[in-house]
């Protein structure tokens, strides 16, 4: 029996860890970025001379870094409560309760099969307006998580491709894949945010280097030229860590994702027991190469093809590695195609 | 000395406990899969009846197949025990089959989309009734291995394991089709 139960519960693990670590330095970006950006402007504002008769401008007080981890506090919070909803939101889906056509119902009794096979609750089921064939799960526990198709992977499938599918993204949800996966989607989207923000308010206020300048756009006067060399350090670190954090939060996102759906690809196999009906799914969606408009960027770590349809994803090797979400279609059709292969063997 | 022979004492306990608890988790596990299939049956022996009512207008001369299914559901209604049940609900899986086989006869039966719906629901519930048995007899066997395997067999008495029955497919034509195949199209 292929049942790999120390292996799942390895992956939980290793998930739930995942997903702490993932909170945790997103505050710590966000306090570092805030607290920064403090340390920046209390140095360039440090030999400000206090203006007689008024209050002297020296930036004493953090209140960007206070208010930037209570932001990350807040968002951490949120993505946990309200994150799934947010992602579904997002792509428009809307849940189907009672099926409207033979289409939908069917999608709910596979779901339901799949279930079954799988051990877990029903999730609840999503349809996603759009054309090209996809899907994705989400959800942070696995008793209320989702699972999302478009319309165009409900009319392009037959029974068993569906089935292998659903499988696949049952398979996530029960190796808490989708608790990590939401958690990432909530924020990669969150520093992309505040990376367009943050560089907006930089861009707003004077030049930093010359006589310094503040976030918010607020002047401060005063320095002499070229500032505090020290704060010049401070303030490099800073912008660069703002220029690159969307970008290393999307490559985290991609390299979790990953490796990942491999090992999805193989637990939906063994709850369906049938591997072929899964590779002929993925070339059918391989076929289909049209991007999945509705899901944006931030979310393609969760489907079950990229959604960008970008070139790269087929592409094998160190630079398909690092740019891509997914795996390269064709072998992980070729490993289903093995599995498959070594269960005809054993009969 | 004491002091090691207390250690050693400490930890054989522990692992008693854990082994205990790890016999009982299973075998409350395959209790509840054995429920699940319980549900799904019922669900397909409810169904029955509406899908011999719906065809049997249609197919009004293949009186013994028609009861040959009505037989074969009421014999698996009334059956108990892993056994008989696997047994019974082969019969009727069988019996089934060859209803569906013979509705391929009729296509004006393929228009009415009150029977394609009873055949999607019926679909599902053989396959449903397929993963339900899959998992409950993966449980199982796992139960089956912990309390056979040195040294959980030690606590097997004390959690009055025994070793939980499989569903075996007798039939050799059903092992090799799993599932009924009733796609209209």
């Amino acid at each position: 029996m292929a049942d790999p139960p120390q292996n799942l519960f390895e992956q939980q693990e290793s998930n739930r860890r995942r997903s702490f670590w993932l909170v945790t330095g997103f505050v710590l970006f966000f306090a570092w970025v805030g607290f920064g950006g403090d340390i920046a402007w209390y140095l360039m504002s440090a030999d400000a001379p206090a203006a007689p008769g008024a209050r002297p401008d020296r930036h004493t007080i953090p209140f960007i870094g206070i208010i930037a981890t209570l932001v990350a506090g807040g968002i951490c919070w949120y993505s946990w409560k309200k994150g799934p909803e947010r992602v579904l939101w997002a792509t428009g889906a809307r849940e189907i309760q009672t099926p409207a056509d033979d289409a939908e119902r069917r999608l709910l009794n596979v779901v339901e099969e799949m279930a079954i096979a799988s051990g877990l609750p029903r999730p609840r089921v999503y349809l996603v307006p759009d054309p090209d064939p996809n899907a994705f799960a989400t959800g942070l526990e696995p008793g209320r998580a989702a699972i999302a198709v478009t319309q165009g992977l409900l009319a392009s499938l037959n029974r068993e491709e569906l089935q292998g599918v659903v499988a696949h993204e049952l398979a996530h949800i029960r190796n808490l894949d989708t608790r990590l996966m939401t958690l990432l989607a909530a924020m990669v989207g969150a520093i992309a945010l505040m990376s367009d923000g943050m560089g907006r308010m930089v861009r707003s206020g004077v030049g930093f280097g010359g006589g310094g300048g503040g976030g918010g756009g607020r002047r401060v006067r005063g320095g002499g030229k070229g500032g505090n060399p020290l704060a010049i350090v401070v303030l490099v670190l800073w912008i660069i860590t703002l220029i690159l954090a969307p970008l290393i939060s999307r490559f985290l996102a991609m390299a979790v994702s990953r490796k990942r759906e491999f090992l999805a690809d193989a637990t939906g196999a063994q709850f369906t027991r049938n591997p072929m009906a899964l590779a002929s799914a993925l070339e059918k969606l391989d076929a289909a190469g049209d991007p999945t408009r509705a899901i944006t960027r931030g979310a393609a770590h969760l489907c079950i093809v990229d959604p960008t349809a970008s070139r790269l994803s087929a592409a094998e090797g160190k630079v398909g590695d690092i740019f891509s979400s997914h795996p390269p279609i064709r072998m992980r059709i070729a490993r289903l195609k093995g599995m498959a292969y070594q269960a005809a063997k054993r009969l | 000395m004491g002091f090691v022979l207390l250690a050693v004492v400490v930890v054989v306990a522990l692992w008693v406990v854990t082994a205990y608890n790890k016999l009982i988790a299973l075998k409350n596990q395959v209790a509840n899969g054995w429920k699940q299939i319980d549900v799904q049956l019922k669900r397909r022996h409810d169904l029955i009846p509406n899908l011999v009512n719906a065809v049997k207008g249609a197919m009004d001369f293949e009186k013994s197949t028609l009861e040959a299914v009505i037989s074969a559901r009421n014999k698996a209604v009334s059956a108990t025990g892993v056994a008989q049940v696997a047994k019974a609900e082969g019969e009727l899986t069988q019996a089934l089959g060859r209803l569906f086989a013979l509705s391929e006869n009729y296509p004006q039966l393929k228009a009415t989309s009150n029977i394609q719906q009873l055949q999607e629901e019926l679909v599902s519930t053989e396959n449903k009734v397929g993963f339900a048995r899959q998992l409950y007899n993966d449980v199982a066997t796992s139960y089956n291995t912990a309390q056979q395997q040195f040294p959980t067999n030690l606590v097997a008495g004390l959690a009055k394991a025994t070793p939980a029955e499989l569903w075996e497919i007798e039939d050799a034509a059903e092992r090799a089709v799993p599932n009924v195949d009733l796609k209209m199209n």
